[in-house]
């Protein structure tokens, strides 16, 4: 093993008043301003920070890897060379040697074309560190220590034979097959699912221990910050707002941003506080009107003539003023339901009546006619909104498909929209581009409400959203629902969001149902193993209470039998 | 959830909320909306190539419209191209455009700016006239091949299954025929149905649609998993709206970009009938049918080469370049020049 420099104590990475301006076509943008952090071997130094706070920026400053519109001062060393103004070559030769990155996507990480041993043995070849058969056993051994089972055989597959976090397992290896100094991890764990998540952060946690490698580790999610980092540093618009241990950013933050920002992350209820709250189950039993009811539910997809199962045998109903949240992770089929109650994709079998009619069995015109009392909210903001349709005719589009009212009157309701998502009515002639991804995805609020729906469909309505952001947005659900009385679908992956929001929560995997009944005792006193693990899976803010949670999710696996990484 | 609504009140003059910053400039951001439209219109006015040649085009065609008059209305040029009259000079051309103190003969139009042909036809009015039928061709077939190739594509990509298999297939078949062969044959079935220029540039805008659709196509295919195409979908859209008022109007950089690209091969292709033989027949004009005339005159009359060859490279070229500052202005991320200033800057 290399030692990292002659001088345990001297940094692997460190920044020294690092400004980084953007020459675009609006202007000169500053993206990161007068930063300086220094990251030691065998340190895990988080960099954390919400869109537009210049955190990837800083990254790939020091990958070197800045695009040519970027106009950098300052230093962005690794080790003894600053890669500020080095020439190409040389700050080729520091990647991978020095300096590997992990990225956030696997799968557009590796090349889909080339097998995992090919591009392992790359980066090995190209580093003068070992040829041919030496290199493929290098490569094998590298795969052994990051934990994919039969390495030998499975060198040879390709990206897509690996599911999402054994592909950034391997992207993981080959970021430590030439023992860089130091690993750049730009979001390693946000595409992943809880559970896979909190695999990954072990093996970057063992990993680092064994090695002595320094880990800059970029994130938003506060949770993964508890879990892995020794230091944190946060970035608002470009500056560092705040540094130190993550004990005291974390449980004592100082700066007035960090505290807002920690303040924004939804967590877990403690199971008191739950029970506490049980009450809070919309409508007493007795008078539920139901508005969306769900019976042995079968979706299929047509996959080229051979057909896949995705919702297999799922029941459940959501009555008017309620919130029903589907968790599950990815695969599970929880959104593949919300597509079928928006009639994206037919029913397979069983019945989804909405207010008692039965979605299957209507033509197709009066089906269109219940669809109308139907709202939807999607994922992502970027792509939810026609981008060549201004503001107010994306929130008047239902009332125009629906022939509702002049345009006087479709005018007013917009504006009223715009008044109940607090956004100005300035913005009825902006353009989706010229708005934030939380505005934008408050219009999509907006144009959900338009015709006043019986229920609304939010499938994971802020899962691309900034922590602060999607607070507001969540709340302004919880408020907008309690004046219109909506019922409410509410898919996400995020546990914590839905114990905020939802009165009844359904959990599934694999297509299934694993356990569903009230949020309070779903996720506060869950009877199935499967949803134990996804509960424990999950990272809180707080670095001694995380501390205490990975303990008893190993301990959990162990129970339950299964193998721990 | 009263931690959420603790960051509704900013505690002073400084905004540590992402959402709150957001919404306050959005608020204060008074400077006028510019749309998408507006945006890439002013990236293309900022194209220097694409302005000249728009430049260019506009003489061009007005020069060809207004010297010898249109449809009936009389130009300002007083001959035409039919009548006959003396070869004066061996029909050299009387156009100079060298000023006397530089040796040549002054700036002067002359007589027959352009020469006369052997039976002393005016070259200019027949140059001029065929000019007005390429550009007429091209407007014709660009505007044709667009719409079927858009539409096709357009309902291939979104319906996909059965229907986007027969279409693509016929596609396919439109491909495998040589496009030479194809519109000589249909050109001369056109010819017989009057001598009118439209049915062949009809003719020809239906056999030129099929690169279009194709990357009409792929892009509706990506386009249509977008969200906000589900959302039109789970609000009631019909296809057709969902087609024409959300999918093309989002491939409007592919379609124009290709039009004019489309426009400059039109302009070739009726050249090359013509000079085949098979487009427009004498004596009408065109600048493929006098390039084909004329091109043993080479040697000894270059200028009846010359004439119909530069307008065609000057209309085809113009357009490629209009062609190119589209793209450049849909797609901005293809253009480097800001970089380039920004170094320029930092050697200062």
């Amino acid at each position: 093993m290399k030692t990292p420099s002659e001088n345990p104590a001297a940094p692997v990475l460190s920044f020294a008043d690092l400004s980084v301006t953007f020459d675009t076509e609006f202007g000169d943008v500053d993206a990161v301003k007068k930063l300086s952090l220094d990251v030691k071997p065998g340190e895990v130094v988080a960099l954390v920070g919400e869109s537009g706070s210049g955190k990837s920026v800083t990254s790939t400053a020091a990958m070197g890897l800045l695009p040519h519109n970027a106009h950098i001062t300052g230093a962005a060393s690794v080790g003894e060379s600053n890669v500020v103004g080095l020439p190409e070559e040389q700050v080729r030769r520091l990647r991978a040697t020095n300096v590997a990155m992990v990225f956030q996507e696997p799968m557009t990480a590796l090349n889909p074309v080339l097998s995992v041993e090919r591009q392992m043995t790359e980066a090995l070849e190209l580093h003068d560190l070992a040829y041919g058969q030496d290199a493929v056993d290098r490569a094998v051994e590298l795969l052994e220590q990051v934990g994919i089972p039969d390495p030998k055989r499975r060198i040879k597959q390709y990206p897509h034979q690996f599911s999402g976090g054994q592909r950034q397992r391997i992207v993981i290896a080959m970021a430590i097959s030439c023992n860089p100094d130091i690993i750049i991890a730009d979001e390693p764990t946000t595409a992943l699912d809880v559970t896979v998540q909190a695999e990954i952060l072990d093996l970057l946690r063992r990993l680092k221990d064994d090695l002595g490698t320094g880990i800059l580790l970029i994130t938003h999610n506060m949770g993964v910050v508890a879990d892995m980092a020794d230091r944190v540093a946060v970035m608002f618009r470009g500056d560092l707002v705040e540094t130190g241990t993550v004990e005291d950013v974390l449980t004592k933050p100082q700066h007035p941003y960090t505290q807002k920002l920690l303040e924004a992350v939804p967590r877990l209820r403690h199971a008191d506080e739950a029970l506490a709250s049980a009450g809070r189950s919309g409508a007493a039993e007795a008078d539920r009107r139901l508005v969306l009811e769900a019976k042995n539910l079968v979706l299929e997809y047509d996959m080229r003539g051979h057909k896949f199962r995705a919702v297999e045998d799922v029941s459940f109903d959501v009555a008017s003023n309620e919130i029903l949240g589907i968790v599950g992770e990815s695969g599970s089929g929880k959104s593949t339901i919300a597509k079928a109650v928006l009639g994206l994709l037919p029913v397979a079998s069983g019945t989804l009546s909405v207010q008692g009619e039965d979605l299957v069995t209507l033509p197709p015109k009066k089906a269109k006619a219940v669809r109308r009392r139907i709202g939807v909210v999607f994922q992502d903001p970027a792509a939810s909104l026609n981008p060549r349709f201004p503001i107010g005719d994306c929130i008047t589009e239902p009332m125009v498909i629906h022939r509702v009212g002049t345009r006087k009157e479709r005018l007013d309701r917009a504006a009223e929209l715009l008044d109940a998502v607090r956004l100005p009515r300035t913005v009825l002639n902006r353009y989706p581009h010229e708005l934030s991804g939380g505005q934008r995805q408050r219009i999509s609020i907006a144009r959900a409400l338009t015709l006043k729906p019986e229920l609304l469909i939010a499938d994971e309505p802020t899962s691309a959203l900034d922590v602060s952001v999607q607070a507001s947005v969540l709340e302004m659900i919880a408020e907008l629902q309690a004046e219109y009385e909506f019922a409410c679908l509410f898919v996400s992956h995020d546990l914590a969001v839905v114990d905020l929001l939802a009165h009844h929560v359904v959990v599934m995997k694999d297509g299934r149902t694993v356990e569903q009944g009230p949020t309070s005792t779903v996720l506060h006193a869950p009877q199935e193993d499967y949803t134990k693990r996804l509960l424990a899976a999950a990272p809180v803010p707080h670095p001694g209470e995380q501390r205490d949670r990975r303990e008893a999710r190993r301990k959990l696996l162990r129970e339950q039998g299964l193998r721990i990484d | 959830m009263s931690t959420m609504n603790d960051q509704k009140t900013p505690s002073s003059g400084d905004v540590y909320s992402l959402a709150e910053a957001e919404d306050a400039r959005l608020i204060k951001e008074d400077a006028e909306s510019l749309s998408q439209g507006q945006l890439i219109r002013r990236r293309f006015l900022h194209h220097k190539a694409a302005m000249v040649s728009v430049g260019v085009l506009v003489f061009i065609t007005v020069m060809a419209f207004s010297s010898i008059g249109f449809a009936g209305l009389p130009g300002w040029w007083g001959k035409t191209y039919l009548d006959a009259g003396t070869v004066i000079d061996g029909g050299r051309p009387t156009l100079s455009l060298i000023p006397t103190w530089l040796g040549g003969d002054g700036i002067r139009w002359g007589e027959y700016p352009f020469g006369q042909e052997n039976t002393g036809k005016d070259y200019f009015a027949l140059v001029m006239r065929g000019t007005q039928k390429s550009i007429l061709i091209a407007v014709i077939v660009g505007a044709v091949a667009t719409c079927i190739g858009a539409i096709i594509g357009a309902v291939a990509g979104y319906f996909r299954g059965w229907v986007d298999s027969i279409l693509m297939r016929v596609t396919d078949l439109f491909i495998v025929i040589p496009l030479l062969v194809l519109a000589a044959v249909l050109g001369q079935i056109a010819g017989n149905l009057g001598s009118s220029i439209v049915y062949l540039a009809l003719v020809l805008g239906l056999v030129t649609w099929t690169g279009l659709a194709r990357l009409v196509r792929g892009e509706i295919l990506s386009l249509r998993e977008r969200e906000f195409v589900s959302a039109a979908q789970s609000m009631g859209s019909s296809s057709g709206r969902i087609i024409f008022k959300h999918l093309l109007p989002n491939t409007i950089g592919v379609i124009v970009v290709n039009a004019t690209f489309a426009i400059a091969g039109a302009i070739l292709l009726e050249t090359s009938l013509s000079y085949l033989g098979f487009g427009v027949v004498a004596p009408e004009s065109s600048l493929g049918l006098l390039i084909s005339e004329y091109q043993n005159s080479f040697t000894n009359r270059p200028w009846l080469f010359w004439w119909p060859g530069v307008i065609i490279v000057a209309i085809a070229l113009s357009v490629n370049f209009i062609g190119d500052g589209l793209r450049d202005a849909f797609d901005p991320r293809q253009t480097q020049k800001r970089s380039k200033k920004r170094k320029a800057k930092a050697n200062a």
